[in-house]
């Protein structure tokens, strides 16, 4: 059966040339990169290679950028990092509410030790609006943290305006860069921010590698307290095949970038397009022009997602939904109500997610098995067929 | 994550669809996850000549629909009505603990089907 990988965003296979590169620091050159010998000072150039092409990718210096476990770890050590040391100065703390769990949780984490945290709505489209965040400014927020592309509905966010804000108050800045980075340009001058998460297995290095951009001279605290790796900023071992494998990508993907988006939005518009022409009672999520090139979420009414991506599934197909019965917790992607989807619409969303061996094929093939897909399960709805009968004295109105 | 016979009942289900003039409706939402379930029942002498269902729900959600309409029919009502939540689970060889709230629609809605048919018995 045809296999056609559209989750990017959850995952994404790692690129060859990376492979090649770990597997040399798996293998051949395995030293500590603390070691003074031969061995270790092989693995100290591996690493600070490493450094030097993601400082590279996101216009920052080697020195700002320390290699953590993933984007999870990169949101812990930076929320928590400047909460702890800026505590003399106050105790607020801005985001949004279509943050990555990894932000949320931190932050909620920090409310029971008492800072205070203002959780901003969006639009319609998933967007922050920068006015918001001006009018949530106290003289006790001491950090802002808004995520740069949003994981599930792929809206990119006026991450510079924000910058600025923030910048004119003195109030430090966090973006999770995780779903954006190695897609669209991330520069942390013109962005303006004091931090960035980046995580590894989202552009084609492996799972439990990323990064944390640190501005130099912030007011920031490490988190955990070891030796002297990583300048005490992030003690442990280094994980050198992973840093390289991080260091290859981020470096494949910056060469690449203005021509891979272009590829992918070709793509990505042709899915749109042709879905949205093809199907009633369909939604695409998100913002229609600012979001990432390779990034979709579309809501078909009166299906659930769960049964939508088994049956995809069934097909070779794989992509992901914010449906209340994928998530484990059963509550619908906290992203899509937020947005001000109703839990029913919620829950027939789709995210296709295209990569970098994504071709026009498998987007025909898509194209392809999806009708029969759709109309077998909407004829299977309950929900369905009501939109002929009793639309008139119905009080739902979602399904018009 | 799901069984062999889930997943058969997903992609084959049996007795989907609606029945014309149904002696009897049930019609339950899960509050669980939002998922909708509706039966519909022919009546004879006492005993389910026909049954149908329509769910808008999860995989595990409609195979349960489908297990439980199969299970239904052709027994009285009485026999009907005893089948339990855990048993439609049984018979699709288990389901993920977070799925198991999901075969409590189909097995509610059998029941609410029943006792609409019976509702209108007695008027
Ligand atoms: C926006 C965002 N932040 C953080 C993470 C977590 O990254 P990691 O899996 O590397 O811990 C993800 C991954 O799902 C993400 O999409
Ligand atoms: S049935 Fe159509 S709006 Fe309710």
């Amino acid at each position: 059966m045809r296999r056609v990988y559209f989750d990017h965003s959850a995952t994404t296979p790692v690129h060859p040339a990376v492979a090649e590169e770990m597997y040399r620091y798996v293998n051949k050159t395995f030293g500590n990169p603390s070691s003074v010998h031969f061995f270790g000072r092989e693995a100290r150039k591996a690493v600070e290679e490493a450094r030097e092409k993601v400082a590279r990718a996101i216009g920052a210096r080697p020195e700002e950028v320390i290699f953590t476990s993933g984007g999870t770890e990169s949101d812990l050590m930076a929320i928590k990092g400047v909460a702890y040391a800026n505590r003399s100065k106050g105790n607020h703390i801005i985001t949004s509410a279509i943050e990555h769990h990894a932000v949320l949780e931190n932050c909620h984490a920090l409310e029971k030790e008492g800072f205070t945290v203002t959780v901003l709505p969006v639009d319609a489209d998933g967007m922050v609006s920068p006015d918001s965040v001006a009018a949530a400014i106290n003289d006790k927020t001491i950090l802002i943290t808004i995520m740069h592309a949003n994981n599930e509905v792929g809206t990119v966010q006026p991450i510079q305006e924000i910058g600025r804000l923030a910048r004119e108050k003195g109030i430090l800045f966090h973006t999770d860069a995780v779903q954006s980075f190695g897609k669209i340009p991330v520069n942390v001058d013109e962005l303006m921010v004091d931090f960035i998460s980046i995580s590894g297995h989202k552009i084609y290095a492996p799972k439990g590698i990323g990064a944390l951009y640190i501005r130099k001279g912030v007011r920031w605290l490490p988190i955990s307290l070891g030796g002297g790796q990583e300048r005490k900023r992030r003690p442990g071992t280094e994980n050198v095949p992973g840093i390289a494998a991080l260091g290859k990508a981020a470096e494949i993907a910056l060469d690449n970038m203005a021509d891979e988006a272009a590829r992918l939005t070709l793509l990505r518009d042709r899915i749109i397009k042709e879905v949205m022409e093809n199907y009633s009672n369909i939604r695409l999520n998100g913002h229609p022009t600012r979001r990432l090139p390779n990034h979709i979420n579309f809501s078909f009414e009166f299906i659930e997602g769960e049964a939508l991506l088994l049956s995809l599934d069934l097909q070779g197909v794989a992509a992901s939904s914010g449906s209340a019965c994928t998530s484990g917790s059963l509550e619908p992607s906290h992203v899509l109500l937020a947005m001000g989807l109703p839990p029913e619409i919620a829950h027939g969303s789709l995210r296709i997610t295209l990569g970098k061996d994504n071709t026009e094929e498998d987007v025909s093939y898509f194209l392809e098995v999806l009708p029969a897909i759709i109309e077998r399960l909407r004829a299977m709805s309950p929900l369905y067929h009501k939109v002929s009968d009793d639309c008139e004295t119905c009080a739902k109105t979602w399904c018009r | 994550m799901y069984t062999e016979k889930v997943m058969d009942h997903f992609t084959n289900p049996r007795n989907v669809g609606e029945i014309t003039e149904p002696s009897g409706v049930g019609e339950v939402g899960n509050p669980t996850c939002g998922d909708i379930m509706k039966i519909f029942l022919k009546v004879e002498d006492n005993i389910i000549k026909d049954i149908k269902f329509k769910t808008f729900g999860c995989g595990a959600a409609i195979a349960t629909s489908s297990m439980v309409t199969e299970m239904a029919k052709g027994k009285t009502l009485d026999e009907a009505l005893q089948i339990s939540n855990k048993a439609v689970a049984e018979m699709l060889d288990g389901l993920p603990p977070q799925k198991m709230h999901c075969s409590n629609l189909a097995a509610d809605a059998l029941k609410k089907a029943i006792e609409d048919y019976q509702s209108k018995q007695t008027v």
